[in-house]
């Protein structure tokens, strides 16, 4: 440059990256997080009832910057009117928006308002989650709806459908026959197309059913419902999202046990008192007619808060017994916020029979650690 | 900015230089760099373009260029206190916005120059910063990123309890004095000259300083007056700091003491720059349209807020008033004061020099200017914010408090061997501004981390005295009995 006192240039910033690296490096601490917080995320009201909003806000403390600072809420702050500002005007409400008015040039971020809620799609968290379940002991039965059909792209061929165009391997023949040729043109002749081809695969898959069976007598109280549903709403996510074939069926229970929708068993109560021995029975009576064990991996999971009829808990040992011969796994749970003594837990635990799981949820963000107990490979998590 | 518009810029550059030049404006040379936005997104959200990594920078990169993607929001400069000094121009402004970006960051240059809060900033702090973002880089490599991610987030948390002042620097000159002193014990040319202005090469005098005489220093825990400087305390007596953590801290204790000024004078330098952007302008050359543009790009510039306090517009409106009313002084003043008429631009190169923002409002906001500006104080009132208050020395003396400390809680550090135990001993300077407490507590885990001993921080909660400490686990608090 001429003029010592300035200089005026343009470089090449293609390669800066150091914004974006550091980017990448918060957005791998923000699902850190997620997975670190997975156990009150799971239970999150707000997230079971999203209502299919692909986007919820997620609560990440971790990723804050805290200081020590004044607090905004508290304090009085200047602001500038249009010229009749009177005492008692309104100038927002809830927070006022701290919008820099004029785009200033530093980055004055105000510290007042600084909030960090992480936008998390609900199908991050889910391939967080999913990731760490799977049905266990799924075995190979006798084939009914066991193939299920895919394709691949497999091979490369000079007919086909112009939607399946190969682009690379079409250049690099055009490229070919002008080199053959010794022509400088670039031109792609009909006969230089080369299409994508598939294949139909068919990859075995294994049948399963889950039977979801649900305590709702009167005893049932709000958190135990929700608990309850907060499991099987994550389940029912969880096998329609990872595995083609899966029947769940949904039984609720008092003292008589009946299949209901899906609908009902999500939202809908009812009352009276409590036999568990009749949705053990109602299973199997299922099992008998629709599920024969020989061709079908059975899982019945069953929700309860324990408070079983006292006589009915010989009963219902005795089915379950007959009901995990023909499962692979069977699971009951047991919401106890209070750390009751449960009859069931009670008649239960005398049990040792390795398909049979169960679970005591004390606080709702062990539905997580419920969620992981029954959906892995082998009983890893002991319920405490 | 397509090749014709650079040649275009450099023209008008030259002009506006010899302009500013003309108009008494004092600068470092320029170095002005056309950048895409998302390399300006990057030095905004790090503040400097050579600045060591970490999450929470690329966090507030992706917060901007998010903003400007979206067209909410946009910086079209950035400039960087140095000599040379760095002016990064945004390569998707148009020609006329290029050139009034140039006109303001002249203005800031002299700014930075000239104004005495400045004064001590190292003007090579883009490579002190490129060299220490290599130390940080090669502890990473030795103690894994992890720790150090952990130890600059604890830094980060800490890093704005700092003591920029003169006294807080003569009283470290003073200490730095005595060590030399007593290990050397001679005269010494560099601190016993009376001009002794701060060299690269200060910590050189450290290096003879044999292990014994570094091992004397770390048990003197009790902090012998109340320290304001809490990075300080923590680098010089944190009973559990490697060498290497203590250099990381002090790093960011040297980058945070660099910022200082520009956080004490922002109304102040912003406004400068905005009112010579305003002058150069007007003496350009400008087309029929790029008058118009500029009038828009200017007025968006001092767009005031009802929520807050635009800088630009509050800072123009001061500097043009100071003019004014020492261009024209009234009787009253003429003769109280003696004071001589057409003083105005005198006087605000007087200010400029002399104050930052809470002498700035202090002195120079006015009750007429309160008054024509509109402005007034607001509180949450039940679930609605409200004006609260119009009463102009009400405000002016709110505003004022609120640029205190850069608008920073002020906190000392009272004991370095609190319960005769080694722990930590703060108290907050509580002047009727409550702590965000949730913050406040998530704050104290990163104390303990630098500190290793229990921490205790003292502050005033809806009228009471209370105590927040830390012992590594849980946070508690309990009030202070009377």
């Amino acid at each position: 440059m001429s003029n010592a006192y300035f200089s005026l240039q343009r470089e090449d910033w293609s390669l800066h990256r150091k914004g974006q690296q550091d980017q990448d490096r918060h957005r791998d601490k923000v699902k850190q997080a997620i997975k670190d917080n997975l156990a009150d995320i799971v239970s999150d009201e707000s997230l079971i009832m999203s209502n299919g909003r692909k986007i919820v806000k997620v609560p990440i403390r971790s990723l804050e910057e805290y200081r020590i600072r004044y607090n905004f809420q508290k304090g009085r702050h200047a602001g500038t009117g249009q010229g009749d500002s009177q005492v008692g005007d309104v100038i927002a409400q809830g927070r006022p928006d701290k919008q820099q008015a004029g785009k200033g040039e530093g980055a004055g971020e105000q510290p007042g308002l600084d909030y960090t809620e992480a936008n998390v799609s609900l199908e991050d968290i889910e391939t967080l989650l999913f990731n760490e379940l799977e049905l266990p002991d799924l075995a190979d039965k006798t084939p009914d709806q066991i193939v299920a059909e895919s394709f691949e792209f497999r091979d490369v061929r000079k007919k086909g459908l112009s939607g399946n165009i190969d682009k690379k391997r079409t250049l690099l023949e055009s490229i070919r026959r002008n080199a053959r040729i010794g022509s400088n043109k670039a031109q792609i002749l009909p006969d230089d197309l080369r299409y994508k081809t598939w294949e139909d695969v068919e990859e075995p898959d294994s049948n399963a059913v889950i039977l979801a069976m649900m305590d709702l007598s009167g005893s049932m109280g709000l958190f135990e419902k929700y608990c309850a549903r907060t499991f099987f709403f994550w389940m029912t996510r969880f096998l329609r999202t990872k595995y083609e074939h899966v029947h769940i069926r949904y039984i609720a229970h008092h003292t008589e046990a009946h299949e209901v929708s899906e609908e009902h068993f999500f939202t809908k109560g009812e009352s009276g008192g409590t036999i568990c021995s009749s949705v053990y029975d109602f299973a199997l009576r299922m099992i008998e007619r629709e599920y024969p064990p020989d061709r079908y991996n059975i899982y019945p999971i069953h929700f309860s808060d324990g408070d079983n009829l006292t006589s009915d808990n010989e009963k219902c040992v005795k089915l379950v017994r007959e009901l995990s011969e023909k499962s692979q796994m069977l699971g009951y749970a047991e919401v106890n916020q209070y750390s009751r003594n449960s009859t069931m837990m009670n008649a239960f635990s005398k049990l040792d029979i390795p398909e049979f799981r169960k679970f005591v949820i004390r606080d709702k963000s062990e539905v997580y650690a419920a969620l992981k107990h029954f959906f892995s490979r082998r009983d890893g998590v002991k319920s405490a | 900015m397509n090749n014709e518009e650079m040649a275009a810029l450099e023209q008008s550059i030259e002009e506006m230089t010899q302009l500013a030049r003309d108009f008494g404006l004092d600068f470092y040379p320029m170095r002005y760099e056309v950048c895409p936005s998302d390399v300006i997104y990057t030095f905004g959200a790090y503040g400097m373009p050579t600045r060591f990594s970490h999450w929470s920078f690329g966090k507030s990169f992706h917060k901007m260029k998010l903003e400007y993607d979206l067209g909410m929001s946009r910086i079209y400069e950035l400039v960087i206190n140095s000599d040379p000094c760095y002016a990064f121009l945004l390569d998707g402004n148009t020609l006329l916005q290029n050139k009034t970006v140039c006109a303001h960051v002249l203005a800031h240059c002299d700014f930075f120059k000239n104004n005495a809060t400045f004064r001590y900033t190292s003007r090579d702090m883009v490579e002190r910063m490129a060299a220490s973002a290599d130390r940080i880089r090669h502890y990473e490599l030795k103690y894994g990123r992890q720790a150090v991610e952990e130890l600059i987030d604890a830094g980060l948390a800490l890093s704005e309890h700092v003591d920029a002042s003169t006294d807080g620097r003569n009283a470290r000159a003073k200490v730095k004095q005595q060590q030399y002193r007593s290990r050397h014990g001679e005269y010494d040319p560099v601190f016993h000259s009376v001009d002794h202005t701060r060299s690269p090469y200060d910590d050189l005098w450290s290096i003879g300083e044999t292990a014994e005489a570094k091992q004397q220093k770390k048990p003197m825990v009790k902090a012998r007056a109340a320290q304001k400087d809490i990075m300080l305390f923590v680098i010089e007596h944190s009973p559990v700091l490697e060498e290497w953590e203590r250099d990381v801290l002090s790093i960011l204790r040297e980058e945070m003491l660099y910022f200082w000024p520009q956080m004490e004078t922002k109304i102040m330098n912003e406004g400068w720059a905005t009112y010579w952007h305003l002058r150069i302008m007007r003496e350009m050359n400008l087309t029929d349209e790029e008058a118009v543009e500029f009038a828009k790009m200017h007025s968006g510039v001092v767009l005031p807020s009802r929520t807050s306090i635009n800088p630009y517009h509050l800072g123009l409106a001061i500097w043009e008033d100071i003019e004014k009313r020492w261009n024209n002084p009234t009787e009253e003043e003429r003769e109280r004061h003696h004071r001589e008429p057409g003083q105005g631009r005198a006087k605000m190169f007087e200010v400029r020099e002399m104050e930052n923002d809470v002498a700035f409002l202090r002195n120079y906001l006015t009750k007429q200017l309160i008054e024509d500006l509109d402005l007034y104080l607001y509180q949450k009132v039940g679930n609605d914010w409200r004006v609260v208050e119009t009463d102009w020395e009400k405000v002016r003396d709110s505003l004022v408090a609120s640029r205190v400390n850069g608008g920073i809680p002020v906190l000392y550090v009272e004991d370095g061997d609190y319960n005769r135990n080694g722990e930590l001993f703060i108290k907050h300077e509580y002047e009727g501004v409550e702590l965000d407490l949730k913050h406040l507590e998530k704050t104290m885990p990163y104390l303990y981390r630098v500190w290793g001993r229990n921490c205790h921080v003292q502050t005033v909660v809806e009228g009471r005295e209370t105590i927040f400490s830390h012992d590594g686990k849980r946070t508690q608090r309990r009030f202070v009995k009377d």
